[in-house]
């Protein structure tokens, strides 16, 4: 019925000697929203980034396992395709403060030396500027640098500019945890949209937020997978004793 | 190493997002391949890149080595020749062949040490004052700026100026106190280079003091010690080493300065019987003879001296990093 | 015991004002020699001065022309040298904070910072000038370009330290590759402090003379040959300074003035750039 687009079996990441993801088997599937929850530091973060290969850029962190995209292992490809099928947006907003709003939403190709024709240009930074709903507040100061946006401007200028590349996932590491509820709620929103074009993994340590926007969720514990369900499933009757206390608060 | 991965990589049919083909517009799917393409250029030009900055940093240690290598081979006929006993030799006569170093070893230390001890005062003073006394406002920023062009100024000006208007007044002051009044010589050189290295030691020495935790001052204040008693119990102690790396670092320099003293220090082979007279360090022997030395073993005997000036600077130079580094990191 | 504290106190400000005195003291021999160099340099500069060349001993008049556009050569080829190999040297230091290279080329970069010029005279004279049998602008030029190479080093890899990370990261997660991560985001977004580091190293060298001695040697004429010996103001400044001539110390004076100017200037101007630096970020 739904094709799987990333798949994980027996994976690990390691920061030095330290086990951070301990064995991890999980299937997403196409066009749905997965929310990666769990307490802090049991690495949701470790997890996301090993699925785009930025973990690797740290030095002293390795990984192993099997990490498939498309039915092809990501770690026998090249990570410059990695990166350019799946994009990432980060937990602090990250707009590259020396360039402008225009050209943030398509560094992907300015910055890459991708050379867009001027009408085409145009229209991928329209286009991701509104699915990323940011398109009617900025469209009047195009030119202005992106480092002069509020917060979550910001952060959807993020997404749009990881939109601009046509990834095929979306990764999004605590996208809204650096920002007001109105700017939150919109992000929100906004994902919601870019499920029928996207594959979107969020992690998130916020439960209300998970039960919100997502199809699926996992939760992670102390490195592990620990239980991977429908949302609402998962919300209403975990399996797992762990789950259990943890949306219902009893450990934080 | 490269050439599999592209091939590998060009039969891989999902490469093309399964959007495209889906969309089935031959023009994108055209598209998106001549981006493939595009991406191995860009990883080849990726690995070009980084192997060029792991030469680059392999050039730096090649510097430094073929400096002392050349240094070492270009001295040998004189380390052969002369063995230790140039490092004695009282003598440097280069008519006669005989090479003896220990004037210039001798005016080197003196110019610096006598350099240093001049200077230090003055840099300590700075350091406190900018780190301790008044860190910030108009006044100390003038003041740091001042210093910092102390180093800034040429050291060809600072030999020019000395020799034009400090050597006259040396000279008047060594008549009036009694000795040969030649003017140029060990002291004129001392004072120029004094003013010369007093922003390294004081730039510092700043650094380290404000680096002073203010927890332990405010312990010393609480017990009611007096600002006095604050830097002399907590920040000397507390700096102590740092100041040290400042004043070898002040020393190298000293060491190594050339073309000040070389005008100003009389060019005279002979050991110097008083710090009024005249002499060579190290450096303003090969400044002034190098391009006239005629043998093969005169030009050798110099090198060895530019051979010993840079094992001493590097020497000194290292430690008082080291030393920088241990008190930046703790 | 109140007399006690009394005497503490007088002793902390009489040390106090002390302090005080000497670091102002040091104030005083820059501002003689300031002085001196411009009351005498001011009066033998005119334009005259600027487009002759020296005249030969006896006769007065001539200019520094040679000597100016020498100079500018020789550091403008040394600047062509240092500074792409400075801001490699400083990208490969900031990353590569581990490796065993990084650490040995980061204590010889510390090493060369501290080598005496007039060593790295005769590294030169023995690379280039034997070589290539005779003395040439060039060698001198290699020479300042040695000794630019830890300024530039040093200060790029500060700068890049000061950047943070997540700007890379937002590049690599854009699948760029690593060239064009470094040279399209990280080297722009430091470009001012690295600009500063590179008028800093310039200004640094402008005033050097001993590593020119055995290298660009000197010229009496205009030179635009970079592989014959060429003039250049503080050798100018060194050997007419050092000459029994008035006519040739006047010029000495006018030269050592126009360098001084040089010299502060872009010391100042490393000064502004630092200091808009610090406000951006
Ligand atoms: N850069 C790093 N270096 C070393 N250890 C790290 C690093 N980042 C995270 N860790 C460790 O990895 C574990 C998981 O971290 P992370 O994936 O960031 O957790 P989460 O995102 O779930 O809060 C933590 O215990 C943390 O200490
Ligand atoms: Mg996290």
């Amino acid at each position: 019925m739904e094709s799987t687009i990333i798949r994980s079996k027996n994976f690990n990441a390691y920061f030095g000697e330290n086990h951070v993801v301990k064995n991890v088997n999980i299937e997403i599937p196409k066009n749905h929203v997965i929310a990666v929850m769990g307490p802090s530091g049991c690495g949701k973060t470790t997890y996301l980034r090993c699925i785009n290969r930025m973990h690797e850029l740290i030095p002293g962190a390795t990984c192993n396992g099997e990490m498939v995209l498309n039915d092809e292992d990501v770690y026998s490809m090249h990570p410059i395709f990695v990166r350019l099928k799946i994009g990432m947006v980060f937990q602090r907003p990250n707009p590259f403060p020396n360039l402008s709003i225009y050209d943030n939403v398509i560094a992907g190709y300015k910055l890459n030396g991708i050379k867009l024709p001027k009408g085409e240009r145009d229209k991928v930074v329209e286009q991701s500027l509104s699915r990323a709903a940011l398109w009617k507040e900025v469209k009047d100061s195009l030119h202005k640098k992106g480092t002069f946006l509020s917060g979550g401007q910001q952060q959807r200028l993020c997404i749009a500019r990881a939109i601009a590349m046509e990834p095929e996932v979306l990764l999004l590491d605590e996208p809204t945890s650096a920002l007001d509820p109105i700017s939150t709620s919109s992000v929100e929103d906004l994902l919601h949209e870019l499920k029928t074009n996207y594959t979107l993994i969020i992690v998130t340590h916020n439960m209300q937020q998970a039960a919100r926007v997502s199809d699926r969720t996992a939760f992670f514990y102390m490195g592990e997978l620990v239980e991977y369900d429908d949302t609402k499933k998962m919300f209403t009757n975990p399996r797992d004793n762990r789950t259990q206390n943890y949306i219902t608060g009893r450990f934080s | 190493m490269d050439a599999p991965v592209e091939k590998d990589m060009m039969t891989r049919s999902s490469e093309i997002p399964m959007r495209v083909i889906n969309s089935a517009k031959a023009s994108e799917v055209v598209n998106t391949i001549k981006r493939i393409k595009r991406s191995y250029r860009q990883i080849r030009t990726e690995n070009v890149f980084k192997k060029t900055l792991v030469i680059i940093g392999l050039v730096m240690v090649i510097l430094v080595f073929g400096i002392l290598l050349t240094l070492v081979v270009e001295s040998l006929p004189s380390i052969k020749a002369l063995g230790l006993k140039y490092l004695w030799g009282k003598t440097w006569d280069p008519v006669q062949d005989v090479y003896g170093a220990f004037p210039f070893l001798l005016g080197t230390l003196l110019t610096s040490f006598l350099a240093l001890i001049i200077s230090i005062p003055f840099s300590f003073a700075v350091a406190v004052f900018l780190g301790e006394y008044y860190p910030k406002g108009w006044l100390s920023d003038f003041l740091k700026n001042t210093v910092e062009l102390i180093a800034a100024v040429p050291s060809v000006i600072y030999g020019f100026w000395g020799l034009a208007v400090l050597v006259p007044i040396v000279r008047s002051f060594e008549s009036k106190i009694g000795v040969e009044p030649v003017g140029v010589g060990i002291f004129s050189s001392s004072l120029i280079l004094a003013v010369m290295i007093i922003p390294y030691a004081a730039s510092l020495g700043r650094s380290m003091i404000q680096m002073v935790p203010s927890q332990l001052k405010e312990g010393a204040y609480s017990l009611g010690a007096t600002r006095w008693e604050v830097i002399r119990s907590v920040i000397f102690p507390y700096t102590k080493s740092g100041l040290f790396a400042g004043v070898l670092l002040s020393l190298g320099r000293a060491l190594g300065e050339t073309m000040a003293v070389t005008m100003v220090i009389g060019n005279t082979s002979i050991i110097p019987k008083s710090i009024f007279a005249p002499g060579n360090t190290m450096a303003s022997v090969i400044a002034n003879q190098f391009t006239e030395a005629d043998k093969p073993i005169y030009v050798s005997a110099l090198i060895e001296l530019g051979l010993v000036l840079f094992l001493v600077t590097v020497i000194i130079n290292v430690i008082g990093k080291k030393i920088i580094s241990r008190f930046t990191n703790e | 015991m109140s007399n006690l504290v009394k005497y503490r106190i007088a002793k902390s400000s009489a040390l106090k004002i002390f302090t005080i005195f000497l670091a102002f003291v040091c104030v005083v021999p820059l501002i003689f020699i300031l002085l001196y160099i411009i009351r005498a340099g001011i009066t033998k500069i005119n334009w005259h001065f600027l487009v002759n060349i020296p005249k030969p001993v006896g006769e007065s008049g001539g200019g520094i022309a040679n000597a100016l556009l020498g100079s500018m050569i020789i550091i403008g080829v040394a600047a062509l040298i240092a500074i792409p190999v400075g801001i490699l040297g400083g990208i490969y230091l900031n990353e590569n904070k581990k490796s065993r290279l990084a650490y040995w080329s980061r204590l010889c970069v510390d090493i060369l910072q501290g080598v005496p010029s007039i060593v790295i005279g005769i590294v030169a004279y023995f690379w280039l000038v034997k070589p290539l049998g005779g003395f040439s602008a060039l060698s001198g030029s290699v020479a300042l370009a040695i000794m630019m190479l830890p300024i530039i080093i040093r200060s790029t890899e500060e700068t890049l330290k000061l950047l943070p990370d997540s700007l890379k990261e937002a590049a690599f997660a854009l699948g760029m590759p690593f060239h064009r991560v470094i040279l399209k985001v990280i080297v722009p977004c430091g470009i001012s402090g690295i600009l500063s580091g590179v008028i800093l190293s310039v200004a640094r060298i402008a005033g050097e003379t001993a590593p020119l001695l055995f290298t660009a040697f000197g010229n009496p004429y205009i030179s635009t040959n970079i592989t014959k010996p060429m003039q250049s103001l503080p050798l100018l400044i060194y050997n007419y300074a050092t000459s029994p001539y008035n006519d040739w110390l006047d010029l000495a004076w006018g030269a050592s003035l126009i360098l001084l100017l040089w010299v502060l200037l872009l010391n100042i101007i490393t000064k502004l750039t630092t200091r808009r630096w610090k406000v951006q970020l």
